[in-house]
């Protein structure tokens, strides 16, 4: 498997405009730039020695302390040569990814999911709208700065005879429990015992 | 109502009729009596599985809990449906869908909320994306606690709401 990792890194190496190519418990990791995406995958698609015919998953991340705020993820799977691969590539909340449905047509929900969670937008995207999300959502809720518990609540509204959506109210707030593992304890019964000794 | 549903049940004017054709193979019972029997006896349910939850709601159906044997079936309309069994997290999206549902269910009409997530969140009541109980968009009538109940468990909410059926006693609802 490795002799295979090493003719598709020497294939991309050659042929691609890569800003780093990194193999990674035997798995090929690329990071390139947006303006080259299109080329490089194209590439891994069609070339012999890669074959990276499915799409496994398109992944975002956000960084909120980065310039370039999101990460995006593609995975990819050869079948012929039993090999996955990572392509990654960042940009900012003002840019936008060039889409990759013309050459993965599965990758058009992918694309619609990312946009949904952190509102990346994708150019030349076909149909470009939120896939999982309430019908109307505001906010993208992947993102760092979206609140765990959102903005709105949903109840139906017995004299309207519909369903309204009101800020969220708690009855209780969301409590973190910072509680070690029972099973190492916690940080100050080992205080307690150190001082006992 | 035609039908006087307030009757005495107990009055000796029935327990006469009571006892004269108890050996003739006659039944005599009171209309309010009557309906409830055949109320509690085919509970058929809307199954309304949203999760995990619906896979315990399978297992009642089959012959190990069997829950026909109480007269009640899985219908696939909630037009034909007596109970709406909301099996598992509902999530905003859905909402409007589940009240439809329900709102197509003929009188009468009863909900059991099955699980932790239906009957107030659970898991994800602090969720960007679920509705923290469904009662908060349809009435529910018999609230199974659990993360997913037992089969056995929703079975006892089954007779439970039974009971509540045959307790209420009235036609109307």
């Amino acid at each position: 498997m490795s002799e295979q990792i090493e003719m598709a890194k020497a294939a991309i190496e050659k042929n691609c405009r890569l800003n780093d190519i990194d193999v990674n418990l035997g798995q090929l990791q690329l990071s390139v730039d947006p303006a080259n995406l299109i080329q490089v995958i194209d590439f891994v698609k069609n070339d012999p020695s890669c074959e990276f015919k499915q799409i496994t998953d398109i992944a975002g991340v956000d960084f909120p302390e980065n310039e370039k705020r999101f990460e995006v993820i593609y995975h990819f799977l050869s079948f012929g040569f039993n090999l996955r691969l990572r392509v990654k590539t960042q940009i900012s909340e003002a840019e936008s990814l060039p889409s990759i449905t013309s050459i993965f047509p599965a990758a058009n929900w992918f694309e619609r999911e990312a946009f949904d969670m952190y509102g990346i937008t994708f150019t030349d995207h076909p149909d470009l709208r939120r896939i999982l999300t309430d019908y109307g959502f505001e906010g993208y809720p992947l993102r760092k700065d979206f609140p765990l518990t959102g903005n709105v609540e949903i109840r139906y509204e017995e004299i309207e005879k519909k369903i309204v959506y009101e800020p969220v109210k708690l009855q209780q707030d969301f409590r973190n429990f910072d509680i070690q593992s029972p099973w190492e304890g916690t940080k100050y019964l080992d205080k307690e015992a150190k001082e006992s000794e | 109502m035609a039908i006087n549903t307030n009757i005495e049940e107990t009055s000796p004017e029935l327990e006469r009729l009571k006892k004269l054709y108890a050996d003739k193979g006659f039944v005599v019972t009171s209309i309010n009596n009557l309906i409830n029997w055949a109320r509690t006896g085919s509970l058929h349910w809307m199954t309304f599985g949203l999760a995990c939850c619906a896979v315990e709601m399978m297992h009642v159906g089959t012959p190990r809990y069997d829950v026909e044997r109480f007269g009640a079936a899985p219908r696939a309309s909630p037009r034909h449906a007596d109970v709406l069994i909301v099996a598992g997290t509902l999530t905003n999206k859905m909402a409007a869908a589940l009240r439809k549902a329900y709102d197509q269910m003929p009188e009468p009409r009863y909900v059991i909320s099955m699980g932790s997530c239906a009957n107030g969140g659970g898991y994800y009541h602090y969720s960007y994306s679920v509705v923290r109980g469904c009662d908060r968009i349809i009435p529910v009538d018999v609230y199974v606690p659990g993360c997913p109940p037992t089969a056995e468990g929703l079975l006892y909410g089954l007779l439970q709401l039974q009971k509540k059926i045959r307790r209420e006693g009235n036609i109307k609802r």
